[in-house]
């Protein structure tokens, strides 16, 4: 169970102009302006839910990930994960928690994976057998085996990035978070993360708190969304509400031979060329099947496809009716 | 405690690994140290009496600190540790049930006894059958050679816990540099790798052996060539002690200051 209760955080950001003088007058006298990284954050999180924290660069989702994992402390608020305050008794919440930040590393640089993992076996004073059983089950399902004897230096991102992956949760940890765990793969690598996380949430009952700027990890992940901006948390859903609250418009994109199309009642045309156009519409409007009859009234139609808008662009529309 | 155990363990195989690093090491350390000995025997053929140490006793001490170089060294650091400050990888080590003082306290440890291992034992082998007095002789009496050990062990604790002040600093500066590259060429001077100690003024050494960093590699050395009588070193001994104290104390006092505030850059 987590718990947040108007969490605030401030840094204090020194600023100066550009220039020699500037940076002189900077020695002597340093303004700072603040920058409220989280205002008055509050949500809860139910055990074995897995929950998308999305919002743009900057929103505030590292720090609120880490002062969820006892890295930061913030100004005011309050913050119970699993009946404890994570900075105040950093050490026995650690030990419940694992962590991947997608654009740092936990492996020891120049030792072969497996002794990285039995360094992490012993800091969290893993049971043998528990760390013989968890270390079977990640390799086979991260498909590591080749690889934990290779130095974390030689291995390519998408292989390390599974390491990353194994390594937090080799302690069984109740709660995970990933911070951008899908950042800089592959698509194939992205998509073994991605059946990774599901299948350890569905069996284990893994809480898994996840950021990133993946739509399709979302859309592939996660039930409920968590939308933050400029510090504050905008949108709190599931993704079902969130996709009703944008989901009228619909694009076709026609192949098709003959004249070119002429104007169409409810329909927007939104470009036309050679054959090949693309028409936008309003569900409320006219229904896809309608539509389609009457183009191909009109034309000889080669192919047809129809897309929703992608949720990359619901965010986007998100994004800027918060203004964020 | 074998959380820490392992993180030694960790540390000190993969300090093992820079063979050809050890190699180099070596020979540079011959070489320094017979060049050492050599200008010292020039000085010493003008006048004998003129100084405070027998030249046997000189030799012995040159040779000493070149095999325990990688123990002793005060302007060595773990960059590591430095890049974990200085660009946030610092979050993981915060996620991890352990006390980062200590974690951080026993990686220099195992680094620095992963090269003195490699390092002193070819240097010792040679040097105790060069001809007299130019190789090291044997310490004064057992009494001596085991005061010798443990005032070791005290040393290399007092320096590590004074090289601890430096990474913690590095939450404070933004860069570690500048604090380095200061006390580092102090210290060499302070704590007696230049000169040894007993060579400097009368009136500034009260001052050195007073200060920590007389409590490093000077302690040690000087009981075994038996420059400190065993009552001085007893006494030599106690101040090692409470420097230790006051320093990781400090240390600690510090870094616990410094995680309340820490701020985790670049994201």
């Amino acid at each position: 169970m987590i718990e947040l209760k108007n969490i605030s955080k401030t840094f204090k950001v020194v600023k100066r102009d550009a220039g020699l003088k500037a940076a002189v007058k900077t020695f002597f006298k340093r303004e700072y302006t603040e920058v409220h990284a989280l205002q008055d954050v509050s949500f809860t999180i139910g055990d074995g839910e897995m929950v998308g924290y999305i919002g743009p660069n900057g929103a505030g989702k590292s720090s609120t990930i880490k002062i969820m994992s006892g890295v930061l402390t913030p100004d005011s608020g309050e913050c119970i994960i699993n009946g404890r305050t994570p900075w105040r008794n950093r050490t026995a919440h650690v030990q419940e928690i694992g962590v991947v930040f997608g654009q740092r590393s936990q492996l020891w640089w120049d030792v072969p994976v497996i002794d990285s993992f039995e360094l992490i076996r012993d800091i969290y004073r893993v049971a043998d057998a528990d760390y013989q059983k968890n270390l079977r089950a990640l390799t086979e399902l991260l498909d590591i085996g080749e690889i934990v004897k290779t130095p974390a230096r030689q291995l390519s991102l998408g292989q390390r990035m599974r390491c990353e992956i194994a390594a937090s949760l080799l302690h069984n940890p109740k709660i995970l978070f990933l911070d951008e765990p899908t950042i800089g793969l592959d698509a194939v690598s992205k998509i073994a993360v991605r059946d990774f996380v599901k299948t350890i949430n569905r069996e284990n009952g893994t809480t898994v708190i996840l950021t990133t700027h993946d739509m399709q990890d979302i859309e592939a992940l996660t039930e409920r969304i968590l939308l933050i901006g400029k510090g504050k948390i905008l949108l709190d859903g599931s993704l079902e509400e969130l996709k009703s609250r944008k989901s009228t418009h619909r694009t076709l994109t026609v192949d098709y031979s003959g004249s070119a199309l002429p104007a169409l009642e409810r329909m927007e045309i939104v470009k036309d060329l050679d054959g090949h156009a693309q028409i936008r519409l309003n569900t409320d409007d006219i229904s896809v099947a309608q539509a389609i009859s009457r183009i191909s009234a009109q034309v000889d139609v080669k192919d047809i496809s129809v897309e929703g808008e992608s949720i990359d662009d619901l965010v986007v529309s998100l994004y800027k009716e918060f203004a964020i | 405690m074998k959380q820490y155990l392992s993180f030694f363990k960790i540390r000190f195989a993969a300090g093992l690994q820079y063979r050809t690093a050890a190699w180099a090491g070596i020979s540079t350390q011959f070489f320094w140290g017979i060049m050492n000995i050599l200008m010292y025997r020039a000085f010493y053929r003008s006048g004998q009496n003129a100084f405070p140490m027998e030249f046997g006793q000189l030799t012995s001490y040159i040779w000493l600190q070149q095999a325990f170089l990688a123990m002793f060294m005060v302007w060595f650091y773990d960059n590591e540790i430095f890049g974990h400050i200085t660009s946030g990888s610092i979050a993981y080590e915060l996620c991890r049930p352990c006390d980062l003082y200590l974690m951080w306290y026993i990686k220099n440890m195992a680094i620095r006894l992963s090269r003195v291992v490699l390092r002193c034992v070819p240097i010792l082998l040679v040097t105790v059958f060069l001809p007299k007095p130019y190789g090291i002789s044997l310490p004064t009496s057992p009494t001596a050679g085991l005061m010798f050990l443990m005032s070791m062990i005290l040393g290399f604790l007092v320096l590590i816990a004074f090289n601890m002040l430096v990474y913690i600093s590095a939450f404070f500066t933004v860069s570690p540099m500048g604090i380095r590259i200061l006390v580092t060429s102090v210290l060499e001077f302070l704590c007696g790798a230049v000169i040894p100690i007993p060579f400097f003024p009368e009136w500034l050494q009260p001052v050195m052996y007073a200060l920590p960093f007389g409590s490093m590699q000077n302690t040690p050395f000087l009981i075994y060539v038996g420059h400190l009588s065993a009552g001085e070193g007893v006494q030599a001994m106690g101040l090692q002690l409470l420097w230790l104290f006051l320093l990781v104390c400090a240390g600690r006092m510090l870094m616990h200051r410094a995680l309340k505030k820490v701020v985790v850059q670049g994201g």
